[in-house]
């Protein structure tokens, strides 16, 4: 048995089996999400391909990637999508710098 | 893929047949949905030819520029066209190859207009309107009224190119700005002019209609091109684009994809039920897809032009494969767009 198996995303259903009552929830609220609204289903598969990289998730980046193009994203679309993703994960670790630089300013003389 | 390496029509169809997702007819009984029949003839399909400037790698007729023998000769034109007057079908649908590149098209589709056939469609490659040879082609179809099919899988050069060959999209944008400029695209000139798209890959087309919707907008902003209609269809395990799966390890998940996909309600439209298909040579299919994988007509009596019988061709059993799966997953695949 191996650590991220690709067909395991197949078996994501199961995880409802031993808590039938909140994963039938999860499974039609996650449903709902992904309906056309306000945005379109494309726009929040470009959403949820950028957060599957964030969450490095490998199960979800195969599963985004297949809806993106399935719901007629380009490549260029998806990987600014990604783009926007490294970002703010970038973004997020450096702007906690400030605090490091309040913090460092505060010990020194 | 070599040539050498590529799968016969019958390699073809035991691939097919030896899918590890249930069969065809399984997901038709286990549906519900009848065994197919044939209703009303109301298009006439004939690949004319082989014969094609690109060499697409999706393609399921095989097509290419080395294709100069398997092209229907004139006299076959002239059995096509008795077919037609019997049929009397609202649609004449010209493919090939490039269709065009057939010395006999032009005044093909003179005969058919002569005949009052009420739509003839081409489908065209668009790049075919840039040969040096075909330089009055796009004012030829505007002439004569002819409604083009044109094939563009994207609205960008890589997925275009990788699907359709190096510089394939330029030439293709230069194409449609031909046609529009000819009054193609308006619904003001009557010249219909549809955008057809295959995915670029191993994976389903789109929702159509808003598929539609983004493709005008970024061709309206990006090229100022219009055109009046997109259709999507789902690519077929068929020739190359069955050794594309095979060779890139998609296959398997290809077909599971098809057959989690079925649709029964997109059964009820499939384009056998309303269409003849007639090879280069004169035979005759349910499809063009079933052409290339050589499944006749299920009546042995009536498998040419030139034994054509209408009574026996009426209410015939389609024949069918795993390879229709194309046709039933999620909206539905057709020559004429979405299903259901």
């Amino acid at each position: 048995m191996n650590y991220y198996e690709s067909q395991d995303l197949g078996a994501f259903g199961s995880i409802a089996e031993d808590a039938p009552e909140s994963g039938k929830a999860f499974f039609e609220w996650y449903g709902t999400v992904f309906k056309d609204g306000e945005l379109s289903k494309r726009e929040k598969n470009l959403i949820a391909l950028a957060v599957a990289h964030t969450k490095q998730c490998p199960y979800c980046i195969d599963a985004y990637t297949s809806a993106c193009l399935e719901s007629g994203s380009s490549p260029g679309e998806m990987m600014e999508s990604v783009q926007v993703a490294a970002a703010i994960s970038g973004g997020s670790t450096l702007v906690h710098a400030v605090q490091m630089r309040k913090q460092a300013e505060k010990m020194s003389m | 893929m070599p040539v050498s390496q590529r799968l016969s029509p019958a390699e073809q169809l035991d691939t097919l047949q030896n899918s590890t997702v249930p069969s065809f007819v399984a997901h038709l009984e286990h549906s519900g949905v009848e065994i197919l029949h044939a209703g009303t003839t109301d298009i006439v399909q004939i690949n004319v030819g082989k014969l094609c400037n690109q060499v697409c790698k999706h393609c399921h007729v095989d097509a290419g520029p080395d294709k100069t023998d398997e092209n229907m000769n004139w006299i076959t034109f002239e059995a096509c066209l008795e077919v037609i007057k019997e049929v009397q079908p609202s649609i004449v649908d010209l493919t090939g190859g490039a269709p065009e590149l057939n010395p006999h098209f032009r005044n093909f589709v003179l005969e058919l207009r002569l005949l009052g056939v009420p739509e003839i469609i081409d489908r065209c490659n668009l790049s075919v309107l840039l040969l040096k040879s075909q330089s009055d082609l796009a004012q030829f179809l505007a002439d004569q009224k002819v409604h083009v099919v044109a094939s563009l899988p994207a609205v960008n050069e890589k997925q275009t190119d990788a699907q359709r060959g190096d510089g394939v999209f330029d030439k293709s944008i230069e194409g449609l700005r031909r046609l529009n400029a000819l009054g193609y695209g308006t619904d003001e000139t009557g010249l219909q002019l549809t955008l057809m798209s295959n995915p670029s890959g191993a994976f389903l087309p789109p929702p159509q209609s808003s598929a539609e919707t983004r493709f005008k907008a970024l061709l309206a902003d990006r090229y100022g091109i219009v055109f009046n209609n997109l259709i999507e269809l789902t690519n077929m395990p068929v020739s190359r684009f069955l050794e594309y799966l095979i060779q890139s390890d998609n296959y398997d998940s290809y077909m599971a994809k098809l057959s989690a996909a079925f649709n029964p309600a997109a059964a009820a439209g499939l384009m056998c039920r309303n269409t003849l298909s007639i090879s280069w040579d004169g035979r005759l299919y349910d499809c063009d897809f079933n052409q290339m994988l050589e499944i006749p007509v299920i009546p042995e009596s009536s498998r040419t032009v030139f034994e054509y019988q209408k009574e026996l061709l009426a209410g015939r059993p389609i024949a069918v494969a795993n390879h229709c799966l194309g046709c039933t997953a999620g909206q539905g695949s057709s020559c004429g767009g979405a299903t259901s």
